[in-house]
């Protein structure tokens, strides 16, 4: 008896790739999928193009892992696109989950992207003033490049989003277990997070090693120290996200000795990680007296891009306030 | 070098006519000293601005920073903080722990745009009515001259032409 | 408490009450626009104002809406929390709802007290009706937990106030700790020669207190012993005792102080602190003679052998078969259980060196009440007599009013006591001997019962009384070492400078020098002047914000002998109260840890003062002992990801109190 494989789709937007990777890196494992779905659209890795897409019948794809976040117009039509011809549509790691390092350009204004990228660095030769959004000239006729827009969006910030698969980028045992359960009988709750909704301490294998109380009179940086590879790291000074960051990787960071930095998100009872993240972090200064706190704390260089390396464009205040 | 910013940002639209700005001050009171100073200055019928909604909780130590960034989000203009002065906390402990919290956050604030002055944390005693006043009333009047919350790195942008809203509209 | 229904949160139906409370909220807020406005909000079902809510109409009101409307949620914009919020909450409970589906809005302390604008009041007034409504949706049914209390009470300090407190406690039949840290009972009026206005003599009416309390079967009196720690909660509160060598084994001494006379010292040479150091005392000696215990101590500053380690020991000697001394005695520390604690640890004088132009300390003729107070005593250092250092009897005495008090300087309160206390030695000062006597004041402050009638007496006697704060004492130059005193006399509008013998610096009440410790110790606050705060200054005036600490006397701010002794009395009455109850109801605000999602990550573990969050071995996640827990909540701000929560103050209420503060239209 053959009955049709389900379809699904991979599809890339603002991000480094690292997220292919993850999918190429599924190795043996990607057979797995292949055989229990057909891959529709992947443009990393296969030649369809958008007009194949297009032609599909609405809601005929299963799920569609999209990962990146969005900035461009071109990113947002996709996004859409995507939105309209599948049934699930699963944000695939930190920049389509909580809009990742890309989202950190909310920092900046977009002229001053756009002023550097396209003038100040020292090999870019842009005497027509070529702009994203701006109809220029090539060679043989106009070229217009997407518009780039006011600021860094998590996919759900543009189209409504049924899963999220976190980290920077997903694990090939999280995508594994996500894809079995997608293709499975039994949908988790729309909105779900797939990975456990505890923090990473739970499957730390340094947890044993961290002392009921921590007080530190400064933070310290991976290379200014000589890291034990044994004990807890936020007990050695460096700025571990573990606690306030979701489980289901089994920190491979902290394996590799360097402290976890936060990509997989807040567990679900947290509304804006970073928050909460300096809230547990600045209880471990050990101080009472104002100046002092604030000289222990300036051991901090770069509190946003430390405590929001991966949420700040899903952040409570960027959330509420879009442009 | 060209300057881009004079092609992507010449005209700020201008503002329709607007009744006065009043600033929205959301505040978070120790249930031991803040709160109980304000319900002071309320029995000793001091006068003070009417901008500030008070929000009680056990102790200055309970105050998440979510919650601050919870206010701002919703269109507070500014965030007030009252605690018990360092030494005097009815939980020993907490107000120290919401300073040391402050601090961290108001250096996030400042670098996501928002003015220092929005964000205060005071250590009023239960005894200090009239700091109650003294306070809001001074923090009121800084609140009105920096006017609403708008976060500085959200500078208005120049229209769109309409090729750009072309582009905008999404297509399919 | 009634039945409490569990109510399914699709099912909310919210009834809003606003108070006018006469006037003063609807003078200044527009209740029935309120009341309007608070019928449109999703969720209620009946928005009324009532002119008084928290009258008897008003809770049978808003109890007959729970029972025909069904009404399982309840929101009264009235007063303060901190006035009614238990009020209401019974009202809840008495028509069978959990009292903890109500929620209080502050529009009267917070609001038509505070404005003027009425517009502007009532806009507020809104905003917090509707938070309160978004609030009280989330609300969850709640337990008080009740917790026993422990009969027994700890009285710390053993003054007057404490001598008062404990004997009314042990009277009733509870056991009383009594913890001095001083080698006698008695504190500051034990020093007091006669008591205004009715100069009654202090050691006669304060000794058979003294002695009640040392053969009291109920009171256990411990004499050079503080308080070193404070654990526990009210009924339930673990107290550690310091108690400190005294040398002499109190169960072996019977007082006959041989020893005293026997010392190889046969001159007293040490200054004595209780007489102000104008007497000597040996190194081993009996405070005074009254001293309760009757028991010796030594000194071991000055007793040679300590000092030494080779002296005759003549003490040892003569205390023969009795061995009461005891030179290698330790310091010991003990644990007792209370259930409630007085806190009597009276005042500090005034150090009258901080005032440098009354000259204290630099002329020998410049005394502090305190230590006229003894040399008129009878078993002072003077047997009574008011003589200067030179022996001279004065002629001329300035008494200065006011020193530490109502000053920029110093301090700016008003010590109470020191008007009359000034009156009482001008006239004992003159009965003795019959000096021409000054008094120089700035007001003159005699409220109290036979007060005002003293004063008479004392103007009658021929006392002098010149308006006016004292700018400068010095000497008189040529005039054999006689001090002038130069006021600006208010009254007659002249610079007057009078020559005098004698000054006496009349020196205001100050908090003990280790009060801001103490408070720590026992979890409580002080006032800005750093006297011990009461929870009420009108109506909890003993209580502290500690349930089961209360306050007596001066530790609490300055008064006099028979406001302290009311104030003993009134602070062993709550304590009594509490006692006879048996059990307190707690708040139900306590923290607890979602089990399942706790990542054990610790953070929360030393952020408790009171040691209730322990990390479970066996679960590796943080637990949380409920009984502990006194509900600050900080745990659950600096829980990492959220898996701490408090009751009545869940994050989620409160986001819904902030998005509804913000949500206007």
């Amino acid at each position: 008896m053959t009955r049709e494989k389900p379809k699904i789709a991979f599809y890339w937007c603002a991000s480094c790739g690292g997220c292919e990777e993850a999918v190429v890196d599924l190795a043996e494992e990607i057979l797995d999928v292949v055989a229990a779905a057909d891959i529709v659209f992947w443009p990393v890795a296969l030649d369809f193009k958008r007009r194949d897409v297009e032609q599909m019948p609405d809601g005929s794809i299963l799920a569609t892992f999209l990962n990146g976040a969005i900035r461009t117009s071109e990113q947002e039509e996709m996004a859409k696109l995507l939105r309209r011809k599948s049934k699930l549509l699963v944000a695939f790691g930190s920049c389509s989950h909580l809009g990742g390092i890309p989202g950190l350009a909310n920092l900046f204004t977009r002229e001053s992207i756009l002023q550097t990228v396209y003038f100040e660095t020292p090999t870019t030769e842009n005497p027509e003033c070529v702009l994203p959004g701006v109809p220029g000239k090539d060679g043989n006729g106009k070229l217009t490049l997407p518009y780039f827009s006011e600021r860094v969006r998590a996919l759900d910030q543009v189209v409504e989003v049924d899963y999220y698969l976190p980290g920077c980028p997903p694990l090939p045992r999280i995508i594994t277990r996500a894809v079995a359960t997608l293709l499975g009988e039994h949908l988790p709750d729309k909105g779900s997070v797939l990975a456990p909704d505890e923090a990473l301490c739970t499957e730390c294998p340094r947890k044993d090693s961290k002392p009921e109380k921590i007080a530190l009179k400064s933070f310290k940086r991976p290379q200014e120290i000589l890291i034990d590879e044994t004990q807890c790291l936020l007990a050695q000074g460096l700025l571990c996200l573990g606690p306030a960051t979701r489980a289901g990787c089994e920190a491979p960071c902290v394996q590799g000795n360097m402290p976890c930095t936060g990509c997989c998100g807040p567990p679900g009872r947290v509304r804006d990680q970073g928050a909460k993240a300096l809230s547990a972090i600045a209880s471990l200064v050990d101080s009472q007296d104002e100046q002092e706190i604030d000289t222990v704390l300036a051991s901090i260089p770069d509190p946003v891009g430390t405590f929001y390396r991966y949420s700040l464009p899903a952040s409570l205040l960027a959330h509420s306030r879009k442009v | 070098m060209p300057d881009v910013s004079s092609n992507l940002s010449q005209a700020v639209p201008l503002e329709a006519e607007q009744p006065a700005f009043e600033p929205r001050v959301v505040a978070f009171f120790c249930t031991w000293c803040t709160y109980m100073a304000a319900d002071l200055a309320g029995t000793s019928r001091m006068k003070y601005a009417p901008n500030v909604r008070v929000i009680r909780v056990m102790c200055s130590g309970r105050i998440d920073p979510q919650f601050v960034l919870a206010a701002f989000a919703n269109g507070a203009d500014g965030v007030l903080i009252g605690g018990c002065h360092p030494g005097d906390c009815h939980y020993q402990e907490g107000n120290y722990n919401c300073l040391r919290r402050v601090r961290l956050l108001k250096r996030v604030l400042e670098e996501l745009g928002i003015e220092e002055d929005r964000f205060r944390l005071e250590w009023i005693s239960a005894a200090e009515g009239d700091r109650v006043r003294v306070v809001i009333n001074d923090m009121v009047e800084k609140l009105r001259a920096l006017g609403p919350l708008q976060m500085k790195k959200e500078v208005a942008l120049r229209p769109l032409s309409p090729e750009e809203h072309a582009l905008q509209e999404v297509a399919v | 408490m009634a039945e409490s229904k569990d109510i399914d949160r699709n099912g909310v139906q919210i009834g809003v009450y606003v108070c006018h409370c006469g006037t003063n909220i609807a003078g200044t807020v527009d209740v029935k626009a309120l009341t309007e406005y608070a019928a449109t909000l999703p969720g209620v079902t009946m928005a009324r104002n009532y002119k008084y809510v928290c009258s008897t109409p008003g809770q049978e009101l808003i109890k007959r809406d729970i029972h025909e409307l069904g009404l399982n949620r309840i929101v009264v914009a009235a007063c303060s929390p901190c006035l009614h919020e238990k009020t209401f909450r019974n009202v809840v409970a008495e028509a069978g709802l959990n009292p903890y589906y109500f929620q209080m809005v502050n529009i009267r302390e917070h609001d038509s007290w505070v404005h003027t604008d009425k517009r502007a009041a009532t806009e507020k007034g809104k905003d917090l009706i509707r938070a309160a409504v978004r609030r009280v949706r989330l609300h969850k049914p709640l337990e008080r937990k009740r917790v026993s209390i422990n009969p027994a009470v700890l009285i710390v300090g053993g003054g007057i106030a404490g001598i008062h407190a404990a004997l009314t406690m042990a009277n009733a039949g509870k056991h009383v700790y009594l913890v001095e840290r001083d080698a006698t009972i008695g504190g500051h009026m034990a020093m007091f020669d006669k008591t205004f206005p009715t100069l009654d003599c202090a050691a006669c009416i304060l000794t058979p207190k003294m002695t009640a309390v040392k053969s009291h079967h109920n009171i256990t009196l411990w004499t050079l012993s503080e308080v070193t720690q404070v654990d526990g909660y009210v009924g339930n509160y673990q107290v550690t005792i310091k108690h400190k060598p005294r040398y002499v084994i109190e169960d072996a001494c019977v007082g006959c102080m041989e020893c005293i006379d026997a010392c190889v010292y046969k001159q007293a040479k040490v200054p004595d602190e209780f007489n102000m150091y104008l007497g000597k005392r040996k190194p081993i000696y009996i405070p005074f003679p009254q001293a309760v215990p009757q028991v010796v101590v030594i000194d071991r500053e000055s007793c040679i052998e300590f000092k030494s380690g080779k002296c005759k020991k003549t003490c040892v000697e003569v205390c023969a078969d009795r061995k009461a001394i005891d030179f290698k005695q330790q310091e010991t520390t003990e644990t007792i259980e209370v259930g409630t604690i007085i806190l009597a640890t009276g005042f500090f004088t005034f150090d009258a060196k901080r005032v440098p132009y009354y000259g204290y300390g630099i002329y020998p003729n410049v005394y502090t009440g305190l230590e006229v107070e003894r040399l008129i005593n009878a078993a002072g250092p003077t047997n009574g007599e008011v003589i200067l250092r030179d022996g001279r009897k004065p002629q001329r005495v300035a008494i200065v009013h006011c020193v530490g008090s109502r000053d920029e300087n110093t301090n700016r309160y008003c010590s109470r006591v020191c008007c009359m206390y000034s009156l009482k030695l001008a006239h004992l000062i003159k009965e003795k001997t019959e000096a021409e006597v000054f008094n120089f004041y700035i007001d003159m402050r005699t409220p109290g019962k036979g007060f005002e009638e003293f004063y008479n007496r004392v103007a009658d006697e021929g006392t002098h009384f010149v308006r006016g704060r004292v700018a400068d004492i010095y000497p008189n130059p040529g005039d054999g070492g006689r001090l002038l005193v130069c006021a600006e006399d208010t009254l007659m509008s002249t610079v007057r400078k009078i020559p005098v013998d004698m000054v006496v610096l009349s020196t205001g009440l100050e908090p003990q020098a280790d009060a801001q410790d103490v408070r720590r110790r026992f979890h409580i606050t002080c006032s800005t002047e750093g006297f011990f705060l009461e929870r009420h200054p009108k109506l909890a005036p003993v209580n502290t914000f500690t349930d089961g600490v209360f306050l007596a006397g001066c530790c609490q701010g300055p008064k006099d002998i028979p406001d302290t002794v009311a104030q003993a009395g009134a602070a062993a009455a709550e304590a009594l109260a509490l006692i006879d109850i048996g059990y307190i109801e707690q708040e139900p605000n306590t923290a607890h840890v979602l089990e399942e999602v706790c990542s054990g990550c610790k953070t929360c573990i030393p952020l408790c003062p009171y040691q209730a969050i322990s990390f479970a071995e066996n679960k590796k996640k943080a637990e949380i002992n409920e009984v502990l827990c006194k509900g600050c909540g900080t745990c659950v701000a600096s829980c990492p990801s959220g898996s701490v929560q408090q009751n009545l103050f869940e994050d989620e209420q409160i986001f819904a109190e902030i998005e509804g503060l913000l949500a206007y239209a």
